[in-house]
């Protein structure tokens, strides 16, 4: 069995998988719930300003019989008092004294009220602390949440406020709207941050209602925009998420990845660019706590196949094998090849080919099935039939090189070889 | 023993006919079976309808909740879209080829999602057709079975002012007089017919039959065009003794008053042999025993190999208790003018070599065996309208029309289709046939 223990900064967790701050993590008895659940850990939901939500708060988007690809919400930080909250995370830690507890923070912007917060907070035995500079909505129109992630200069200045009195390891969450989440993520690292989390929700409007032609959600006819999570942000993330892993300073830190984690391979995908836990709120907030167990299990069960002991031995593999285009092999050349035993003749690969790529497959018709073939000679590999084919491992990919060595663009401009020759 | 009706309660009678393949309960249901479907590209499903109808696209539209606009779909095809998704075969036609089935998987559900598209249409008339301009052009249509109201709407459309000519009382023939009650009703194919004459400009003359007060050569005289669409006749005769016993009867006849008459009022013997084993076979049998007989065995001659009826067919007279008879030829009917029939006289069969069909002939093994039954139902194929259609003048194959390219006979402006020409395949066919003849005549009358 691989060890799932986790050591993030000296947070210990028995597993990788924290609640991200969020609905599931804002009171005792979710919490609570949580870790018996079996949870590794949890970020508490923000604490700090004084807020009044509205109602509604969600909306998502679907995806044929799938509820939920997406989801946006334009709720805020924690509306409940601030001394309830502690009282709380006090009781939960004495609980649960081996998973780990980290709250997250937007004070109001202002380095007392940041000073005050985080004293109170640490009084109550937990962590870490994640400050909360992501926040999309509500929170931006006061100065705070996005409106000082989206900001590097403003970033590093609440850092260093922070840095001022915590004892505690601090992790800067990011927002992902922004051109790039790196000079935020840098600001703060060079600010002391001592690790970043990624990413919070995205900015959305996820629908128009058709009959009332009110954007969702309706709040009594007027609609904002919400925090878009799930499923749907998990490439997104990714992405951002490798930015951080690749620069040499943001590198530097530990990251905790968020942004649809689901299942385990989700949470592998986010540890093989670079995380050390991974924060799941979505998931929950459609299927309950329950699904911790297949997370666990799903993921020890590939780190023995894959002869991983424990999660060190894999995170950030994958970092490395993400490069620039004009670095890729042109010599590397596949090409699709369709299993006729496999082939259940629906022709998505024909028209998705025809319509939309190369015109590389051959249809020879038949009543009622038709025959599908691949022009070898057109084919340029770009592996669209395979991935609209609805029987796994009916096309594979096959590899026919151009040439034996490496060969990448820039070397290719340089020996002057034909372009536009397809 | 004795064949009387009022056998059971009206509860029972309810129960027993009650919808075979029920539509959907919800939406949400709807969209579950719908997203599965793949949307596959010039479809098997497509491809093994007769009508051709799109049902890739008419799934797709139930799934972005353009229910009208799937409703268009298959009535563009097949204006009977709502009749054939109850009564169709589809277990040999476009469920049969889905591609799930070379998974192992459960095909999409076909028939019940056209259900689920078509019923509304049909009860609330919806207006998805326009009918053009009238031209001026008149064509007439003999029977109001699927063929002709499916030409006939064709012409509407066009603005041809369509007069059919039927002998019964109500339209929709074999789909209102010849199918199990089980699978549609009367009122159904009521509002059907209802729907498709809404379009305008059909008038349908009911009690008119040719042959009997309508001439081919008077209709001829008095419209542009005239399509012939009048179907086929009662069960083929056995040509055996005691065949014209009480107690002999024939399934069209049968099924016809258990759809007219109502289920109480139609008697059935105690215990029945029913002689065929295509669809009107099973549709009889079945109905046999929801109306109370209590042992009903189906004789065939030849073997499941060869059977002309899907296997789905087969299992719901299974399951309603039928027994089958394999490889038994019916050889003289047992009784007397008072008695009625007291039983069935079988040959034993073999198989011998492949017909002309490509089946395996059936052989005498000169062995018999006797059934005891007191009501034999003929259903070993329809027999064609030999001497009507003779008497027409038109050319034919033992009286079935024999048809050109879009279903031109050799007499100037006249076409046929359907059962007529086909001796009797499935509604789906028919449908079909009319479509095509309908276009066929609409470039003949506006050249």
């Amino acid at each position: 069995m691989a060890d799932l223990r986790t050591d993030f900064l000296g947070i210990r967790s028995p597993n990788p998988f924290w609640l991200a701050s969020a609905p599931p993590t804002d009171k005792k008895i979710n919490v609570l719930r949580a870790f018996e659940a079996g949870w590794g850990g949890v970020v508490w939901k923000t604490l700090g300003s004084q807020v009044k939500n509205v109602s509604s708060r969600y909306s998502a988007v679907d995806y044929h019989n799938s509820r939920v690809m997406g989801l946006n919400n334009i709720e805020l930080i924690s509306d409940r008092p601030l001394e309830m909250n502690l009282n709380e995370i006090r009781e939960c830690i004495r609980l649960f004294p081996d998973r780990a507890m980290v709250v997250s923070l937007m004070a109001d912007n202002d380095r007392a009220s940041w000073h005050e917060l985080i004293r109170k907070v640490e009084d109550t035995g937990a962590h870490g602390l994640e400050l909360n500079f992501g926040c999309p909505h509500g929170m931006t129109e006061r100065g705070m949440g996005a409106a000082v992630g989206q900001d590097p200069e403003i970033a590093r200045m609440v850092v260093e406020w922070v840095m001022e009195v915590a004892t505690i390891p601090v992790i800067t969450k990011l927002t992902p709207n922004v051109h790039s989440v790196v000079p935020t993520g840098r600001a703060s690292v060079e600010a002391g941050s001592n690790a970043l989390s990624l990413i919070n929700t995205i900015q959305s409007v996820t629908g128009v209602d058709l009959d009332t032609f009110i954007p969702n959600p309706n709040v009594a006819g007027k609609s904002t925009f919400g925090g878009y999570c799930g499923p749907a942000v998990k490439p997104i993330a990714l992405k951002m998420l490798t930015t951080i892993a690749q620069d040499p300073v943001t590198s530097r830190v530990p990251v905790s990845g968020i942004g649809g984690v689901s299942t385990w391979k989700d949470a592998a995908e986010f540890m093989l660019l670079g995380s050390t836990s991974v924060q799941v709120c979505t998931a929950v907030m459609k299927h309950g706590f329950r699904i911790i167990n297949d997370l666990c299990e799903g993921l020890s069960n590939w780190m023995d196949e894959k002869g991983f002991a424990r999660t060190t031995d894999f995170i950030g593999r994958s970092v490395s094998a993400l490069t620039h285009w004009e670095d890729l092999d042109m010599n590397y050349h596949i090409v699709a090849n369709i299993d006729t035993d496999k082939c259940i003749h629906c022709g998505l690969c024909y028209i998705a080919c025809e319509d939309a790529s190369h015109q590389s497959i051959r249809l020879d018709p038949g009543h009622p099935y038709n025959t599908y073939t691949i022009k070898e000679e057109e084919c340029v590999g770009c592996n669209l039939c395979k991935l609209v084919c609805p029987v796994d491992g009916c096309i594979s990919m096959v590899e026919q090189r151009h040439g034996d060595e490496y060969l990448n663009w820039k070397e290719y401009q340089r020996r002057g070889l034909p372009l536009n020759d397809h | 023993m004795a064949i009387k009706n009022h056998r059971l309660t009206d509860g029972e009678y309810s129960r027993n006919f009650e919808d075979i393949h029920p539509p959907f309960e919800s939406r949400d249901a709807v969209l579950v079976d719908a997203n599965r479907c793949l949307y596959c590209y010039d479809a098997p499903c497509t491809k093994s309808c007769p009508t051709g109808i799109d049902i890739p696209k008419f799934i797709k539209q139930i799934t972005t909740d353009n229910v009208k606009g799937s409703a268009h779909t298959i009535f563009l095809s097949n204006i009977m879209g709502g009749g054939c998704s109850r009564v169709c075969p589809v277990e040999k036609l476009c469920e049969g080829a889905c591609v799930y089935n070379l998974l192992e998987e459960e095909p999409i559900p076909i028939a019940r999602l056209q259900r689920y598209s078509t019923e509304p249409a049909i009860r609330a008339r919806w207006p998805l057709f326009q009918r053009a301009e009238p031209t001026g052009k008149k064509v007439a249509i003999v029977g109001a079975g699927p063929s002709g109201l499916s030409c006939a709407h064709v012409l509407a459309r066009a603005g041809v002012d369509v007069h059919i000519f039927e002998k019964e009382e109500k339209g929709g023939g074999l789909m209102t007089y010849g199918i199990a009650a089980y699978k549609i009703t009367p009122e159904f194919c009521e509002e059907e017919l209802q729907y498709i004459l809404s379009i305008g400009g059909i008038e349908i003359r009911y009690g008119c039959e040719l042959g009997r007060n309508l001439t081919l050569a008077g209709l001829q005289q008095e419209y542009d065009a005239v399509y012939l669409a009048f179907g086929v006749g009662l069960a083929r005769r056995l040509d055996i003794p005691g065949e014209e016993l009480p107690g002999v009867v024939d399934a069209i006849k049968f099924i016809y008053d258990i759809r007219s008459k109502g289920y109480p009022d139609v008697a059935v013997g105690d215990k029945v042999a029913v002689i065929g084993m295509g669809m009107t076979a099973i549709d009889a049998a079945t109905q046999a025993r929801r109306l109370g007989a209590g042992e009903v065995t189906i004789v065939y001659r030849r073997t499941q190999e060869e059977m002309p009826c899907t296997q789905a067919e087969m299992d719901i007279a299974l399951l309603d208790g039928c027994r089958i008879l394999w490889l038994a030829a019916p050889q003289r009917v047992l009784g007397d003018a008072a008695a009625g029939v007291t039983g069935l006289v079988c040959s034993v069969m073999r198989l011998g070599e492949p017909d002309a069909s490509g089946r395996r002939s059936p052989v005498d093994t000169g062995e018999t065996i006797t059934l005891d039954v007191d009501m034999v139902i003929k259903a070993a194929g329809q027999t064609p309208y030999v001497e009507l259609v003779a008497g027409s003048g038109l050319v034919n194959d033992k009286g079935r029309v024999t048809v050109g390219e879009g279903g031109s006979t050799g007499l100037a402006y006249v076409f046929a289709g359907g059962d007529c020409v086909n001796g009797g395949k499935e509604v789906v066919d028919a449908v079909q046939a009319g479509k095509e003849t309908a276009s066929a005549i609409l470039q003949l009358i506006n050249s």
